[in-house]
């Protein structure tokens, strides 16, 4: 036994922490085909769950906020984020740089609750000078982005470290306007990581709660926060619903791309294979 | 160089409008009186006699106690105590889960890495609301896994698991094991294993070799994890709002309560200016560490 345990210990550390990884996902899949509101026996199959869910209208307009307010955000995070990586990778003095990287970077590790806090004093600050903007959409996705650049930044940062230079300075050489030396060569380099900036960007907006309690108005609400509210009354399977969808979304996507993703360098390697065979 | 200009400016505006100055105006409402309803807090300066009205009172109220003598207004410093003990213990309790884990994706063959990474990652992808409520189904006193329990025979009662301080901690460390598991990760599979090998021909057990090699090594990891933990956990919201005690406050909680119930603008900016100052050595210490190692870690 002993001896079993020394040589598997490490698949079984793996499988168990696996096991608590998956086991509220599985919890709620199961539970949420389940005929009655008990979750601790399954009483038998049925979709009732979810049928409740799309006639829930709070979740269905929740889900929809949530995707118009993350997908703005993933845009202007992304284009932001690039702005920040280039300056401080590009730009190694200009003035209060110190400042510049501190405040793209301390959005990462400052915790929500103050940043939620101290942008709706922003707001209510703006709206007794401005008139505006009501809080709504508008500072939801303005609190979102603070956030997702400076985890886009950080994407985009990393990738752009690894660009060749000469590439740049070549296409210079040849006349290439600054602006065209970015857009046509800097820029295509620099795509897939702009696009997984979007993406990171996306998820954590589509996600987050805390920064949207703060900046959120009457009549507006994302889908997390319409699950929190649910959550702090009680246990109702047809959120179990609306989570077994989202991890059958998220399940796919993830699974294709990393098919894609695999399919993609065997293809790589093969022509390269041939190419060096002379073929 | 106008490109250049537009380039720094385009951020850095953006920046200095949403994060910086959000910023000041929490510090500056932290040194004012308490407002009314149409007010929430008084102005810092008064124009008719030309006074500075800057004020330390909410700060003091953090710490003063209360009128009777009893240990009432400690309710603040308690929940700055329990925020700092819970997000060390979440730590704590992800590094031993995580470095092993960490360890065995790290020494596993390159092919199934990358699907144990991602594997770590999917269920981190689905909402971080729904797998927080999915706890509170499985932990409740007729869930799942009192149900299991029973059916063991560990208990014939049904146990108090929710609103404990065992529900939070396993929903802090469900939530936060990946963030220390990846720069584990990040760096254990960067390590040079003939350097165990070298340990081991010179005669080293297993576990010294563990003990003075690997770990040692892996220094930067590992504090890069425990930062990536217990920074967000001190400030913990949804946690322990779902899986925690009552009476089990956690400050970010603390700050909530006092901005929209009990409406005291200039405190809850105090206690936020606090958390904050609180929080600025792990921060400071992360940088070092944490995006240094990230940098050449891709």
């Amino acid at each position: 036994m002993t001896n079993w345990l020394n040589k598997h210990l490490g698949k079984v550390w793996l499988a168990l922490v696996f096991l608590f990884l998956y086991a509220p996902l599985a919890f709620m899949i199961l539970f949420s085909f389940n005929s009655t509101r008990q979750h601790a026996v399954f009483t038998g199959f049925s979709l009732r769950w979810y049928e409740a869910l799309l006639a829930d209208t709070r979740i269905v307009e929740g889900f929809i906020v949530s995707l118009q307010v993350a997908f703005v955000t993933g845009l202007l995070a992304a284009v932001l984020g690039t702005f920040c990586a280039f300056v401080l990778v590009r730009y190694q003095r200009f003035w209060g740089r110190t400042v510049f990287s501190g405040m793209a970077t301390a959005p990462m590790v400052m915790p929500e609750v103050i940043i939620g806090l101290s942008l709706l004093l922003l707001m209510v600050g703006a709206q007794n000078v401005f008139g505006g903007p009501e809080r709504g959409l508008i500072t939801i996705i303005i609190g979102h982005t603070l956030l997702g650049m400076a985890f886009a930044m950080v994407v985009v940062q990393s990738r752009l470290q690894e660009v060749d230079r000469s590439i740049e300075e070549a296409a210079m050489d040849l006349g290439a306007r600054p602006h065209q030396v970015f857009f046509l060569v800097t820029l295509p380099n620099i795509a897939p990581a702009i696009l997984a900036a979007f993406l990171l960007a996306f998820t954590l907006s589509f996600d987050d709660v805390v920064i949207t309690l703060f900046l959120s108005g009457p009549g507006v609400s994302t889908l997390p926060q319409v699950i929190f509210n649910f959550a702090v009354r009680g246990i109702n399977p047809t959120i179990y619903a609306a989570a077994t969808l989202l991890i059958l979304t998220v399940t796919l996507f993830v699974v294709s791309y990393a098919l894609w993703v695999a399919r993609s360098t065997r293809k790589r390697q093969r022509e390269m294979a041939q190419a060096l065979r002379g073929v | 160089m106008p490109g250049r200009r537009f380039v720094i400016g385009v951020p850095y505006a953006w920046l200095l409008i949403f994060f910086f100055l959000p910023f000041l105006i929490l510090l500056y409402i932290s040194f004012v009186d308490m407002g009314n309803e149409v007010h929430p807090f008084q102005p810092l300066w008064d124009a008719e006699q030309g006074v500075l009205l800057l004020k330390f009172e909410n700060y003091w109220s953090i710490f003063r106690t209360g009128p009777d003598g009893a240990l009432f207004q400690t309710l603040y410093v308690e929940s700055y105590l329990r925020s700092i003990v819970y997000a060390l213990i979440t730590a704590l309790l992800c590094l031993v889960i995580g470095y092993p884990f960490a360890y065995f994706i790290a020494r596993s063959k390159p092919e199934i890495r990358l699907i144990l990474l991602m594997m770590l990652m999917l269920p981190f992808w689905t909402s971080f609301m729904l797998r927080v409520f999915a706890w509170k189904g499985i932990l409740s006193d007729f869930g799942v896994l009192n149900q299991f329990l029973i059916w063991v025979g560990v208990t014939e009662e049904p146990l108090r698991l929710l609103y404990t301080d065992f529900s939070m901690l396993i929903g802090m460390v469900y939530v936060y094991l990946p963030f220390m598991v990846l720069p584990l990760y990040a760096n254990l599979v960067k390590m040079d294993f003939r350097l165990l090998e070298a340990a081991y021909d010179l005669g080293a057990s297993p576990f010294k070799a563990f003990w003075l090699i690997t770990v040692p090594l892996s220094k930067p990891g590992i504090i890069a994890g425990m930062m990536l933990v217990f920074i967000p956990s001190m400030g913990e919201f949804v946690v322990p709002s779902l899986l925690g005690g009552a009476d089990n406050l956690m400050i970010g909680r603390v700050v909530w309560d006092e901005m929209f119930i009990a409406n005291n603008w200039p405190r809850a900016a105090a206690l936020a200016v606090l958390m904050l100052v609180l929080i600025l050595v792990p921060m400071m210490l992360y940088f070092r560490y944490g995006v240094r190692d990230s940098a050449d870690g891709r």
